[in-house]
């Protein structure tokens, strides 16, 4: 593409048409724009220590604040974490730990912990994996989003992507793909104990999943009936799955496709450790914390293998702020990048002042 | 010669021969006995002889005898192709044109692998980016090559006029056929190569100018055929019967050989030769003469100017050298990067549950794919996930900005000429940051910075000087006539040098509209020759007394000091060469003496005149010489009658040689021109001469011809060295009294010295085509500059041959100064910023795949893949790179030391490349470790529901987007409305898109299905933008990446502010060369000099600035 006009070309008098520019105008002169002339009124703005040394000074004065804020905030969170893996052999998960997907009897095991300070505002829970490769690639493109979102043709022929896991016995999976098929299904419950009774907590399910995600991206498919089983006609549950995907819950408006539980995993982690929304406890009342300290056990219905790869299950409780969970990094990297700036301005302010007195008549001029 | 090829016959005319066409494939048959016996010198030659056959053309078809049957030869018709396509072949020969570019070819090469193997990004990613470039190029050059069509076709169908029958015929151009007589009028241009036949004037001369094809602008002379001169009227022509023999068609312009016989009813054939003298080639155009009758010879595709046509020569400037440097570097960067990947990929999944945990099983296929295969596939699967690093808009960029670039220039008002109504020209705009790096400026001082005016100073006769105006200690004393003069010399030696200078030239005379024909008006009357000096030394003649009149038939006319007017018969010329570096007349006075004149350059003089004539001039000529004045000595030699009889008689045969004609003359031209007696010099000035500049170093053309020539002497074959040396360390040097060659080997040396430093020469367009050669040299460019002082439709022809050209010589400062170097510093920084910005494009993505267990998982969404370098961050680097004025024009162009700074490539240098890398991988790690501690925990919304990996990957992508453009506007220094426009612009659009392709769920369409197999940033961008976290990080990270680079600026500028006490206040760019002060140091240049003029005994009158 490269943009000459070869002598030779136009030797023989050919009319240089072919643009070279201010050739052969008619009137030659050119015109007498800003723009032609290269002088557009235009800012020009030179960094200088004078210009930069105020926006240091005000840049650490406004990052440092901020920094601490978010420093506070993060702090204040509570936040407790259980491993519930089972890989130490006295832990009470430990029996489950060789747990396969055709086990016929569920794997229980309960786990009690203390809360040593009350969580006054909602909890939420988490579960989290690690040494989990949710984000691999093979993994990542496992599914069929038009199945997902209610396509009637793709419920019956999911795509390519979705293999090993299309299909089943010679029907289509649904949902499809390695994503849905691996779905975390340990059961989670979490108990208050006072005075060796068991309080059971409400855990609430909706909710967890993006508001958009819920209601425009996952659809079920579409037909006559809202019968979900006959909706599903034609198809098989994933090899994984005790059950097929229109018996993951009881309540309609969470079942199938549009199971939160499900949308949430659909999700795909960014990193190989990573934790999901699981529940959500409210408050109840003003009056008592969401979690009073005291004692708790967690009861779980251990279905998930995570040994096999060298996992790690968690169960997290946290409390959320308007920076959303506990997160040091960001409080941390604002301190010290504030720091750094208001330092820097001290510097080179006596940097500047010392020889900005040697030569006196050099002195910011801009 | 003829030994060659025994059994030729030798009879120099036969009709058989030229008439029997078998007989035109024959080898050529040259010169005849008594040249060849009377010097084996020519013999010597006779190796190197080219044989080409010859072709034999019938002048208007006639046959030339009755006996021979007249054959039709076959010759190509005169259709001139230029265009390179046609309609149906255009798709495949640009395509494979426009892939055989290295760039294209290896976004084609990814492509094709997206296409075969199973890779992370869907071929669209490449494929969409490949097909914009593909399709803007083509439609490009397309429309290019349409305008030639459409100007091959207005040249071929432009008619023209023949004469068939003894009547004029209007015909289409392309109809001409060798053999045609084609008729042409003033400023016509000639449709194809002809063999000059007759002109409108007696003299059967016309004036021709080959601007166009050779960008010499000024007016030569052509001859027709003397025995054909007579035939002025379309009757005439018609009667003549002939056969013209002449080589087949060869590109040399200046080279032909022909002869032509004449057939008249009952008389020999006459054999007369034709050279290229004869023969006007196509693309020049007819000048004062009012129309002149030519056979046509070499047609179409066979005509000189065709043979002469060149494609495109890709040339390479500087930069695109160092964007082809840095490409290797980002290939390997490349390649090592998929090599590493693959490895590690395959360390890590030497544990089997990282290979293939349960919840990730691989399909049949892919576990039945050898391993070798596989590998392989990973790697060209990483290859393809990195590609981007290469940036593949760049070209366009680049491109783009050197054609919308070049505008400037010639919009440039202050470099319009009210005079000439002509502005600046930019005719290859592939070297416009070549401007900014000029280190050595060759201008040809004789027309370029006198603007071809000279002026006769003084002249020497005898060793007495002649000095118009000022009296002098030594000559005589000024009175108030310019006629009237006196000196020691005898008169009529004063007489015998002026008629000298009006008879020795080859000026023409073009006379004035309202001539009565008989006594030329001198007032109105113009003269034309090829050089300036010529026309300064005869008006220099007609002070003193003696004007040169014009031509009248054979005829030299000239008025002397008495107002009689003298007639010189002119027999026989040979002009001017750079070899002979001097010219002979020879003329037959009315009183019946023939006179030898002769002038030229000393050097070229004073060996062949008596030696005791010499010493008087000597000192003159040399002083001359040394005030900068072109000097020429006159010199003359009265020929006997039988002298005469026998050197005409060679000098006939010479000329109708077939082959080296010119060397055959100028040999019996050395045989005459001894023993010459030595009349006088003559000193011409160049008027801006005295303005006299600071030089350096004063060489002339003898001497430097001893450079660049030595004799065998071992000792001497360093000169050029030294000699190259001591002008390198000089700040000016000058060459006068230079051939035209020796310009081009000047230019050539310097050229080729170490670094291949940049060179601009400079010139008027007037005996330059070495130089122009030079410049087109396909490797090593050295841009001409044409500064059109002429006026009119030649100057601008061959201001079209040159690379630049601007109407006046003092253009060159802003030219060069500014524009040169806003265009270098705005490329350089184009090249390396998108360098920069693809790497920490790049960065993050390579670096996630050290989390993501090396399965070639993209980092970001295929949209913004692709749309990164097409949309979000390609505008504000081309605004900048159109608008940027770091510093502003004025500053420029009055400070020529801010043009030192960027001497050297200085910008695209490896140490600022490795800065501008180092800030690019900086900024990528940021990006990607810092969004990795935020997605320690990934519930960031105030919600507490989380984020996935989708999320990630914009927070990178919008960290990046900003800082790139954010990284763009601390550079700019000279902030538009443009600017402002297309910055911001840019920065929300980017977020527009982002909602926009977040914000539907895409019907999938056939188009868009790689694309959109996955709703996966459905509302991604809307919930990242919810979350204060994000932002609260997004903020900070985009300050840490810019940080150091405001760091390093203010260290900068503070630290040079106390350095310095100078007032103004300029911004430096990073990359800017510390300013370098002085020169080298006195002591070894002085050294090298004396050196060098104690062996070459050179004259160096002056080492100032040294």
């Amino acid at each position: 593409m490269a943009v000459n006009y070869n002598a030779k070309e136009e030797a023989d008098g050919h009319p240089s048409g072919v643009g070279a520019p201010g050739g052969a105008g008619k009137s030659r002169k050119p015109d007498n724009t800003a723009f032609k002339q290269q002088r557009l009124p235009a800012w020009q703005p030179i960094l200088t220590a004078g210009t930069v040394l105020p926006a240091f000074f005000i840049i650490g004065l406004i990052f440092i604040p901020i920094g601490i804020g978010i420093f506070v905030t993060s702090n204040n969170i509570r936040e407790y974490e259980i491993d519930y893996t089972g890989t130490d052999s006295y832990s009470p998960c430990n029996k489950c730990l060789n747990v396969s997907w055709n086990s016929t009897s569920p794997c229980t095991c309960t786990i009690n912990f203390t809360l040593d300070q009350p969580f006054e505002t909602n909890v939420f829970m988490y579960y989290g994996l690690s040494n989990f490769y949710q984000n691999h690639r093979r993994y990542v493109k496992s599914r069929d989003d038009s199945q997902l979102n209610g396509d009637n043709s793709s419920l019956l022929n999911p795509s390519k992507e979705c293999e090993p896991y299309s299909t089943s016995e010679g029907k289509p999976i649904a949902p499809c793909g390695a994503i849905a098929n691996s779905m975390f299904n340990d059961t989670l419950e979490l108990f208050r104990i006072d005075n060796e009774t068991r309080i059971p907590i409400t855990l609430n399910k909706k909710g967890i999943a993006w508001w958009t995600d819920k209601n425009v991206k996952f659809r079920n498919p579409s037909g006559n009936t809202n019968n979900l089983t006959a909706l599903f006609q034609g198809t098989t549950k994933p090899v994984n799955w005790p059950k097929p995907v229109y018996m993951l819950d009881s309540e309609t408006d969470n079942n199938g496709f549009i199971n939160e539980d499900f949308i949430v995993w659909m999700r795909t982690a960014a990193l190989p450790t990573f934790r999901k929304l699981y529940r959500l406890i409210e408050r109840e009342n003003n009056l008592q914390p969401t979690l009073q300290a005291g004692k708790y056990s967690l009861d779980i219905t251990y279905n998930y293998p995570v040994h096999s790869f060298d996992g790690r299950k968690r169960m997290i409780l946290s409390t959320i702020s308007w920076m959303g969970g506990k997160n040091p990094f960001l409080g941390i990297a604002y301190i010290t990048v504030g720091s750094i700036c208001f330092f820097l301005g001290v510097v080179l302010l006596v940097i500047h002042h010392k020889y900005g007195n040697r030569n006196t008549s050099a002195d910011i001029p801009n | 010669m003829e030994k060659t090829v025994p059994g030729d016959e030798t009879k120099l005319v036969s009709n058989h021969v030229l008439g029997n066409a078998a007989l035109s494939t024959k080898k050529e048959r040259l010169g005849d006995p008594k040249l060849s016996t009377a010097g084996n010198r020519i013999l010597t030659c006779a190796g190197e002889e080219k044989r080409v056959g010859t072709r034999t053309v019938f002048v208007g078809h006639r046959p030339v005898s009755e006996t021979d049957v007249y054959v039709e030869q076959k010759f190509c018709d005169n259709r001139i192709v230029s265009s390179k396509y046609t309609v149906w072949n255009f798709l495949p020969k640009n395509l494979f044109e426009q892939f055989r570019r290295i760039a294209n070819f290896y976004f084609l090469i990814i492509f094709l692998v997206q296409v075969i193997v199973d890779t992370p990004t869907s071929p669209v990613t490449s494929g969409l980016p490949l097909f914009f470039v593909i399709i803007v190029t083509a439609i490009k050059q397309g429309y290019e090559d349409w305008l030639r069509h459409r100007a091959d076709k207005e040249v071929n169908k432009s008619s023209v006029f023949m004469v068939e029958n003894a009547k004029q015929v209007k015909k289409h151009s392309e109809k001409i056929k060798v053999g045609d007589i084609v008729e042409v009028k003033a400023d016509e241009t000639f449709p194809c190569d002809l063999i000059f036949l007759a002109s409108s004037n007696d003299d059967g001369i016309c004036y021709v100018t080959t601007a166009s094809l050779d960008g010499e602008s000024n007016f030569k002379t052509y001859y027709a055929v003397r025995d054909t001169t007579g035939l002025r009227t379309d009757d005439g022509i018609d009667s003549l019967t002939a056969a013209i023999e002449c080589e087949q068609p060869q590109p040399d312009l200046y080279k032909f050989v022909g002869r032509i016989n004449i057939y008249r009813s009952n008389q020999e054939p006459v054999a007369r030769s034709l050279g290229p003298e004869n023969l006007l080639l196509k693309g020049s155009t007819l000048k004062n003469t009012k129309k002149i009758y030519g056979v046509a010879v070499y047609t179409g595709m066979e005509t000189k100017m065709a043979l002469n046509y060149q494609g495109k020569s890709q040339k390479r400037s500087a930069v695109e050298k160092s964007i082809n440097a840095f490409l290797i570097v980002y290939l390997c960067i490349l390649v090592s990067k998929a090599t590493v990947c693959t490895t590690l990929k395959y360390i890590w999944q030497s544990n089997p549950f990282n290979d293939e945990p349960w919840y990730n099983q691989k399909t049949i296929k892919e576990r039945d794919t050898f391993k070798i295969l596989r590998m392989f596939t990973d790697f060209l699967s990483f290859m393809v996930l990195f590609n981007f690093i290469i940036p593949v808009s760049m070209y366009v960029t680049v491109e783009m900005q050197k054609f919308l670039g070049s505008f400037f220039i010639a919009w440039d008002k202050e470099m319009y000429d009210e005079e000439i109504k002509e502005g600046a020209l930019v005719n290859t705009s592939d070297l416009n940051e070549e401007l900014g790096q000029v280190e050595y400026v060759f201008t040809d001082k004789t027309g370029t910075l006198t603007e071809n005016s000279m002026k006769f100073i003084e002249c020497c006769i005898d060793g007495h000087k002649y000095k118009e105006g000022i009296s002098e200690v030594d000559g005589f004393s000024h009175t108030d006539g310019p006629s009237k003069y006196y000196g020691k010399a005898e008169k009529c030696r004063e007489e015998l040098f002026l008629r000298a200078l009006c008879l020795c030239h080859t000026v023409q005379i073009k006379e004035g509209d309202n001539v009565d024909g008989l006594i030329v008006n001198q007032e109105c009357s113009t003269y034309i020759a090829s050089s300036p000096d010529e026309i300064a030394l005869v008006k220099g003649a007609k002070k003193y007394g003696f004007t040169f009149l014009g031509h009248e038939a054979d005829c030299m006319k000239v008025q002397n000091q008495k107002n009689e007017i003298e007639k010189y018969q002119l027999l026989h010329v040979l002009n001017f060469d750079p070899v002979r570096r001097r010219m002979s007349v020879i003329v037959k006075t009315s009183t019946g003496k023939f006179l030898l004149f002769c002038k030229g350059a000393d050097s070229s003089i004073f060996p062949r005149v008596q030696q005791d004539e010499i010493q008087q001039t000597k000192v003159h000529v040399e002083r001359n010489a040394m005030d900068g004045y072109r000097t020429l000595c006159v010199a003359f030699k009265e020929l006997t009658q039988e002298d005469y009889k026998k050197i005409d008689e060679q000098l006939s045969e010479a000329k109708m040689a077939l082959q080296d004609r010119e060397e055959k003359m100028a040999r019996i031209f050395d045989d005459i021109e001894t023993d010459m007696h030595l009349i006088g010099a003559t000193a011409v000035e160049d008027r801006s001469w005295t303005v006299s500049q600071e030089y350096g170093l004063i060489i002339d053309g003898s001497t430097l011809s001893l450079i660049f020539n030595p004799s065998q002497d071992s000792s001497s074959s360093n000169y050029k060295s030294i000699f190259l040396q001591i002008c390198l360390k000089c700040t000016a040097v000058l060459c006068c009294r230079m051939a035209p060659l020796q310009k081009a080997q000047i230019v050539r040396m310097v050229k080729n010295t170490k670094g291949n430093p940049i060179t601009l020469s400079i010139g008027d367009g007037a005996n330059d085509v070495s130089m122009i050669l030079e410049a087109h040299h396909p490797v090593n460019r050295s841009p001409y500059l044409c500064h059109s002082g002429i006026k009119g439709k030649e100057g601008r022809q061959a201001a079209r041959n040159s690379d630049y050209a601007v109407p006046r010589f003092k253009h060159l400062r802003k030219l060069l100064l500014a524009h040169g170097h806003l265009y270098y510093v705005r490329i350089a920084h184009l090249v390396q910023y998108f360098f920069y910005k693809n790497l920490c494009f790049i960065l993050p993505q390579f670096l996630y795949q050290f989390f993501c267990g090396f399965s070639q998982q993209p980092l970001y969404d295929a949209a913004y893949l692709t749309m990164y370098n097409i949309c979000f961050t390609s505008l504000p680097i081309l605004a900048y790179s159109l608008l940027e004025q770091h510093i502003n024009i004025e500053t420029l162009t009055s400070d020529p030391r801010l043009y030192m700074k960027i001497s050297d490539n200085a910008m695209l240098q490896w140490k600022p490349f490795l800065y501008w890398t180092c800030l690019g991988a900086f900024e990528g790690l940021v990006f990607f470790f810092g969004v990795y501690f935020l997605f320690q925990n990934s519930s960031l919304e105030d919600n507490g529901k989380v984020f996935g990996n989708w999320t990630f990957g914009t927070i990178v992508f919008t960290i990046l987007v900003f800082t790139v453009t954010l990284k763009l506007a601390l550079d700019t220094r000279f902030w538009t409305w443009m600017n402002h426009f297309v910055i911001w612009g840019s920065l929300a659009f980017y977020v527009f898109f982002s909602f926009f392709w977040g914000g539907i769920i895409w019907q999938v369409s056939f188009f868009f299905q790689p694309f959109l197999k996955q709703q996966r940033m459905y509302f991604v961008f809307a919930h990242m933008v919810t979350s204060v976290s994000t932002w609260l990080a997004i903020v900070l990270l985009i300050f840490i990446s810019l940080f150091p680079e405001i760091l390093l600026v203010v260290f900068k500028n503070a630290k040079r502010k106390n350095h310095q006490t100078v007032p103004f206040n300029l911004p430096m760019l990073l990359s800017y060369k510390p300013m370098e002060n002085g020169y080298i140091s006195e002591m070894k240049i002085e050294d090298a000099v004396t050196n060098l003029t104690q062996r070459c005994h050179l004259r160096i009158p002056q080492m100032q600035q040294l």
